[in-house]
């Protein structure tokens, strides 16, 4: 394994449909899950609808991958941010979004949601750590 | 190369996976279990049922280190090691197991 851990950030900032953006993004994030990088993901603008739950794809007939994000905590994937202005002006709380859980096997603490709702001083905050920021 | 359950022909990608997920049906399970020379047990079952319903619920084949992780959590952790995976599919669990459900080769499988 590599010996440089990178902070790696998706940030995703489309819609869910309509365009390739965000199911590319969480392709790349699972896949890229078998690294051992540092990975936060961050819900920004429209983005914050791909975490939506309650989705129905069937009237688009697209395949419906909003079940898919709450596997993110199997994939050790454990830094979830949305942004809260993002949600403010779509008229969103976080109770419109899914809850992501997350187990840490080796000590059997479990974490209900790992969806955390931050502002816009922490967003960037969170950029400036990452060493690298794949925007989708 | 497409296979024949009960004289039914059902299509696959070049890789073996069924090309529609909904076409399965316990058969090619079996069926393609024989190409491999392994015979089937409960236990083998127990795994493709298990990825079928996760495939359910999350829309996704999982990687073989989840399926580790998830399979100790709903089977019992004594089942959820790479040591017991790979000794019911040698070919690599998730991969393997994932054809016999008819489920897409997993996501984060190389």
């Amino acid at each position: 394994m590599s010996e440089v851990v990178k902070k790696f950030m998706y940030l995703n900032r489309r819609a869910p449909y309509g365009t390739i953006y965000a199911w590319e993004s969480l392709e790349v994030v699972l896949i890229g899950a078998a690294f051992d990088q540092e990975v936060n993901l961050m819900f920004v603008d429209d983005g914050v609808f791909q975490l939506v739950k309650g989705q129905d794809t069937a009237g688009i007939g697209m395949k419906n991958f909003s079940p898919t994000y709450r596997t993110l905590g199997d994939y050790e994937v454990k830094n979830i941010f949305v942004d809260a202005d993002s949600l403010a002006a779509r008229g969103l709380t976080q109770d419109d979004l899914v809850a992501i859980a997350y187990e840490d096997m080796d000590t059997e603490e479990e974490i209900e949601n790992i969806v955390e709702v931050v502002d816009a001083a922490r967003v960037t905050e969170l950029m400036d750590e990452s060493d690298v920021v794949f925007s989708f | 190369m497409p296979i024949v359950v009960d004289g039914k022909t059902f299509e696959t990608d070049e890789e073996g996976y069924l090309a529609n997920i909904n076409d399965w049906v316990p058969g090619v399970a079996g069926v393609m279990a024989k190409e491999d020379d392994l015979e089937l047990t409960d236990e083998h079952w127990d795994i493709i049922n298990f990825l079928r319903e996760y495939y359910e619920e999350y829309q996704i084949a999982p990687a073989v280190r989840v399926l580790t992780k998830a399979v100790g959590k709903k089977l019992g952790k004594d089942k959820g090691t790479s040591k017991y995976l790979y000794g019911l599919f040698p070919y690599g669990p998730s991969k393997q197991a994932c054809r016999y459900a008819g489920l897409p080769k997993p996501t984060g499988c190389v």
